[in-house]
């Protein structure tokens, strides 16, 4: 049960803001917006907040504050996965999602509201079901000039991404020409996480993955997604208790997944078959998380020498360990560098194409940007 | 420190602020209101639009509530919604204008289009205006029986909103019974949903007056409610799937298949993208295995892969608001997940909290066969760039040793934080040796090596400081430079500004020596000297304890700084159980994020539903279930030995210190004016300052540090004798100093060295109390100092001498008045009194 609603622009301005139940002060945005300040500073957030008896929460999605307030003891991941569910259907609705998309609908996003919440509690998330409520017609702002929510917006910290354009359109908006394009959008995207020691020993390996469906067809068909067949869950088989167990080549293990409410799994057990009939909008058929080991499709290897009093050289080493024919884009590599770093010089390898460096003064930090990075490459 | 609000605010073209944008509006609005143009609705919508905008930013359009009242006569569905929300947004405010509001909505309420009546029976009950309430009663009725689901749904939460506008006109309409039919029967689960929400607020709400709405609150948690909920599950979108389940978690089974039946039931709901299902689920499943061990143990096994699969889905602030659930099972279970201990590591860009949760957990987790790797891992953290996470990493190390486990390599690398040189980890590093070494005295040797090459100058912090002066002192044996970095310790004494170092400073100077006295004689003089004059209660307190103590007895002295110590073997927790139980059982809620209980930060009228009844024990989980608790977290504490106790060694000796009863004042609380009553609850202390006579040494006589106590010089008895445990409580000597006229009125001088002794009141107390003069209240500052004394003759218990007195320490002149019961002994006093102030600071 939640009390209040608000989106705030990263500067604090109120975008949308929608009072449910009236139990909450009117300054509320601002006291938020206040709070949310002084952790920038601090650079130490702390989520949610309570301020005389009213618990804040957030999510930040596409540079935007959503925050619901409420006086009760209530659940946190209840509330949050709500909060970034409305920004889900905002987006849904309107396309792209950034603060000139909601400025200008904001009256359908109000609508939107209204339906999603009454009193505090939630009605329905779905943007299927809200079609039938909701009457305004988006105004299409513009995508390519604003960096628009990637369907990666799980990942939004520290990654950018490159979604595909069509995946910014309304599921409510019509193709100029009046026709409707039957299409689907499916995404893999994983998050690998990898440690090596400075010896280049992998310490610790881990995938974090997401199926990402967008769905325009029109009539609601079945889908059938089938995985791979050699696809296991829980280490050992079935049991998630054993973990001694290891398997044979070509096996991929999950430790855990979970399915989005829509995915039938009557035959995943037999042929790692999902059936779903689509919801329109986008949603995540499946989210899973594994930790057998795999090859890192890159590795890095850093030397660091000291070359005088006050100068360091690193020399970076990148090489990509996948097959030539595959190409990965917009690769982008960090390095933090110590506080008292005051200037940077970068070396090339000579030939090197479509590569910047820089170092960001702010955060100390250095990036190597690569447009495209095939077969071994060194700075 | 923020501006007012506007100041955030862009100067976009959308948010203007004056107020004639407001009556152009008006105008337009009401030029259109009559029209029945074509195309009127578009610039309807285009007005309203701003109408709103306007309303988001903060700007107050209520000025044109008849006007948006008279165009809201329209068929157009987009209009009428962006109506209706102006209209609930400025209702409550304006109760005359929004009657005008009811004729439209309740013909709304009456419409063909399902949709239409559902939205106006939702804004007529948003209106929030009490005496609108007649108006809401027949469309609420009629709605809860439309034949719409959407007009039904509506009308449940609609009722509940009557309820929080006026619970009497809902109850009188029978509302409650009829949601508690619909939530039985309806066939659309979204109704039945927004009917449970509801009849939960409203019963819970009557509760505490009705007998009756208790009972319909504990039905709602009947066997065959639960089950009618439970077998319509699949039916019930994820948001009420959360709400059944929330219900589900108060249930209590009757027997154990009925706990089977229903985890079984709900297993797949663990594999549910949404969180909150996920996390609603497993409190169902810890709460319903409670009495039964196995079972819950199984269901931490069971649970842990889904949560650990939240954690790394989702968004930072939902991955976060899971991470403080795992956290809050780790620490009650650590065991069950020691071998998952991978997961907890850091990634580097992750935001400080959600570290400090991990490096908690792996902390708990840390068993035999895993130490060497997660203090491998904690090692990496201390380099980090961000220091609370690398003091938290230091910690970490420290507490696992405290757990026992291979002790022997997390000593090597806490002694090779100590040689990082980085001031913050040598700091942390330095209070976790303390800590060990208080644990495993064998390892004393090892510690004590590298210890010694730190350099005091290097240590900045009180805690760190604090506990190097402990080691110092503690193993002044084995480090053979002890005696002289105190001694420079000592010297730099004004410069320290933390009591908690000057306390352990004169620890360790006595502690070292008692060991090594030759070497350490000037420094503990100096010591002891420093502490006498110092403005801190606390300090100033121990070092008198102390110089007494040698003065008394060098032996007895010895057995007090330096008893025979047992090794620590449990450090005190810092969280009791009981609230961690509180936790617990509100598991899934904020409780786990701020990890303290619900009461703590919610206003009682908002705590959830069914809160008094789980205090009143009329919804026990179950007496087995809470004994259940209680071991497993007695085997946890036993186990974790989180938090340190700090002072454990102070607060010993200043515990003996108490027996000497030092004396309690405080300058700072007593100010001039109000002396008499503020000193009131010092003085009427039951044990009050006891001194003798033969205690008053001077201060010089420190500074020379004559140990043997024969060579105390005893001032001759004077021919007045006062009485040195002399007793008065203020208003005695209140009533006392109104009642005396005034013996003498005296001007002396004091010694210069006394006046520049004199830098606080406290200095000269000790000297006058010395001389069985007492204080009853002092204050001022530099240069000038008021005090009220007071004396008793020794032969006569009845006869006072009462004594104000004011010193400009500039000027090293004091005024004196005295009073006194027994005027014919006012002037020997007096003799008395001179003699004292004058001898006050002269050498």
């Amino acid at each position: 049960m939640i009390s209040q609603f608000f989106v705030l622009s990263l500067r604090g301005d109120n975008i949308v803001f929608r009072d449910y139940r009236g139990d909450v002060p009117k300054g509320s945005a601002e006291i938020f917006f206040r709070k949310v300040k002084f952790w920038k500073e601090d650079e130490e957030e702390e989520a949610p907040p309570n301020v005389d008896g009213v618990n804040y929460f957030h999510v930040k999605v596409a540079g935007l504050l959503f925050v619901a307030t409420t006086r009760v003891n209530s659940s946190p991941s209840l509330v949050l996965e709500l909060l970034q569910r409305i920004a889900r259907v905002i987006k849904d609705y309107l396309g792209v999602l950034n603060e000139d998309s909601l400025r200008k609908n904001f009256v359908l996003v109000y609508e939107l509201l209204d339906e999603v919440i009454d009193f505090g509690y939630v009605q329905t998330t779905s943007t299927e079901l809200l079609k039938s409520y909701v009457f305004n017609e988006p105004i299409v702002v513009d995508a390519a000039r604003l960096p628009p929510l990637g369907p990666a917006g799980m990942f939004m910290q520290g990654t950018k991404r490159m979604p595909a354009t069509a995946v910014t359109k309304s599921v409510v908006a019509n193709e100029p020409g009046g026709r409707r394009r039957e299409e689907i959008f499916v995404d893999i995207i994983e998050k690998i996480s990898v440690t090596f020691s400075s010896s280049g020993y992998i310490l610790t390996s881990e995938i974090d993955g997401t199926i990402q469906m967008k769905s325009y067809l029109s009539g609601n068909p079945e889908i059938r997604l089938a995985l791979n067949e050699e696809l296991s869950i829980g280490r050992g088989g079935r049991s998630i208790y054993d973990y001694s167990s290891s398997a044979g080549a070509g096996v991929v293990i999950l430790d855990d997944c979970n399915f989005h409410e829509s995915v039938h799994l009557d035959s995943f057990d037999v042929d790692r078959t999902l059936s779903l009939v689509p919801p329109d909008g986008e949603f995540p058929v499946m989210n899973y998380r594994m930790t057998q080991e795999f090859k890192p499709p890159f590795i890095i290897t850093a030397v660091i020498e000291e070359a005088g009093t006050f100068r360091a050289e690193v020399i970076l080493k990148v090489r990509a360990d996948f097959s030539s024919n595959i190409t990965a884009n917009t690769v982008a590599i960090q390095m933090p560098l110590p506080k008292y770093t005051t200037r940077v010089s970068f070396e090339q390898e000579p030939g090197a194409v479509g590569q910047t460096t820089d170092f960001k003064e702010a955060n100390k930090k250095l990036e190597w940007n690569l447009r495209k990075a095939w077969f071994f490459q060194n700075f | 420190m923020a501006p007012p609000s506007q100041s955030y605010k862009s100067p976009s073209p959308s948010q203007p602020s004056g107020k004639g944008e407001v009556s152009d509006l008006k105008l337009q609005l009401r030029q259109l209101a009559g029209s029945r143009a074509p195309g009127t609705d578009d610039s309807k919508r285009d007005l309203f639009k701003k109408v709103i905008s306007y309303m988001t930013v903060g700007i107050d359009v209520s000025s044109l509530f008849s006007e948006m009242v008279m165009c809201s006569a329209t068929s157009d569905i987009v209009l009428k919604k962006m109506c209706y929300l102006y209209v609930g947004n400025y209702a409550k405010g304006n109760p005359d204008l929004a009657l005008l509001t009811i004729n439209f909505l309740q013909k709304d309420c009456r419409d063909e289009d399902p949709m239409i009546r559902g939205l106006a029976l939702r804004s007529l009950c948003s209106l929030r205006v009490a005496n609108l309430v007649e108006y809401l009663v027949g469309p609420l009725g009629s709605g809860l029986k439309d034949s719409s689901g959407y007009v039904r749904m509506v009308a449940a939460v609609g009722a509940l909103k009557l309820y929080h506008i006026s619970a009497a006109t809902c109850v009188d309409a029978d509302f409650p019974s009829m949601l508690k039919s619909l939530m039985l029967h309806d066939s659309d689960s979204q109704v039945v949903a927004n009917c449970l929400s509801a009849l939960q607020e409203i019963w819970s709400l009557e509760a505490s007056s009705s007998e009756e709405a208790s009972k319909e609150r504990e039905a709602l948690l009947s066997k065959p409610v639960i089950y009618y909920l439970l077998n319509r599950f699949k039916d019930f979108n994820e948001w009420a799937q959360c709400l059944v389940l929330d219900l589900v978690s108060k249930y209590v089974p009757s027997d154990s298949s009925d706990i089977f039946d229903i985890m079984n039931l709900l297993e797949d709901r663990l594999q549910h993208a949404n969180g909150a299902v996920v996390l609603a689920t497993v409190k169902v499943f810890l709460h319903m295995t409670l009495s039964m061990t196995d079972v819950h143990q199984q269901v931490y096994e069971r649970i842990k892969a889904p949560l650990l699969t939240l954690v790394s889905s989702g968004s930072q602030e939902q991955s976060y608001a899971v991470l403080s659930h795992l956290h809050l099972l780790v620490m009650r279970a650590p065991m069950l997940f020691s071998s998952d201990y991978k997961h907890f590591y850091c990634q580097y860009n992750e935001p400080s909290h959600v570290k400090k949760l991990k490096l908690d957990m792996l902390t708990a987790v840390a068993n035999e066969n895993n130490t060497y790797e997660i203090v491998t891992e904690l090692c990496e953290y201390v380099a980090n760039v961000d220091v609370a996470i690398a003091r938290e990493s230091v910690r970490a190390v420290g507490k696992i040793a405290l757990q026992q486990y291979d002790v022997n390599a997390i000593v090597d690398r806490l002694l090779q934080f100590l040689e990082m040189e980085k001031g913050y980890v040598t700091a942390e590093a330095l209070v976790l040796v303390k800590d060990l070494l208080r644990k495993y005295p064998q390892w004393s040797q090892d510690c004590i090596a590298v210890v010694g090459n730190i350099s005091s100058r290097n240590v900045q912090e009180p805690k760190a400081k604090a506990a190097l002066i402990w080691m110092l002192g503690e193993y002044c044996q084995d480090m053979n430079d002890a005696p002289y970095v105190l001694e420079n310790l000592i010297e730099n004494w004004d410069d320290e500004h933390s009591a908690e170092v000057r306390l352990h400073l004169l620890t360790a100077v006595l502690k070292c020596f008692l060991k090594r006295p030759p070497e350490t004689q000037k420094a503990l003089g100096a010591a002891l000297a420093a502490g006498l004059s110092d403005s801190h209660q606390d300090v100033h307190d121990r070092a008198l304890l102390y110089y007494r103590l040698l003065q008394y007895n060098v032996s007895v002295a010895d057995r007090v700084v330096n008893p025979p110590k047992q090794a620590v073997s449990v450090f005190t927790d810092t969280q009791n159980s009981e609230i961690k139980d509180r936790i617990f059982d509100e598991f899934n809620s904020l409780s786990v994020v701020y990890q303290k209980p619900s009461y703590m930060f919610t206003d009682k009228e908002h705590r959830g539903p069914f809160e008094f009844s789980e205090e009143t024990g009329g919804l026990s989980v179950g007496v087995e279930s809470v004994e259940n608790i209680a071991q497993i977290v007695d085997a946890n504490d036993k186990d974790l030995l989180l938090g340190t106790s700090e002072e454990e060694e102070s607060r010993g000796t200043s515990s003996d210190g108490s027996a000497y009863s030092a004396p309690a004042y405080d300058s700072a609380s007593i100010s001039l004016t109000s002396s008499h009553a503020q000193s009131e609850p010092v003085i009427s202390n039951p044990s009050l300052p006891t001194y003798s006579a033969q205690t008053s040494l001077a201060i010089d006589d420190l500074l020379g540090l004559s140990l043997s106590s024969s060579t105390t010089s005893v001032p001759p008895p004077p021919p007045l004798k006062l009485n040195a445990k002399a007793v008065i409580d203020p208003g005695t000597f209140q009533r006392k100093w109104g009642q005396l006229p005034i013996a003498l009125t005296q001007e002396c001088s004091i010694s210069p060295q006394g006046a520049a002794a004199l830098n606080s009141p406290q200095v000269l107390l000790q000297h006058m109390q010395g001389q069985s003069i007492h204080c009853i209240a002092s204050g001022g500052k530099a240069p000038n100092f008021k005090f009220f004394f007071f004396a008793q003759n020794a032969e006569a218990s009845a006869s006072f001498f009462l004594v104000e007195c004011i010193i400009n320490t500039s000027s090293s002149k004091a005024q004196i008045k005295v009073k006194a019961d027994d005027q014919s002994t006012a002037d020997a006093f007096w003799n008395l009194f001179q003699l004292a102030l004058t001898r006050f600071g002269s050498p």
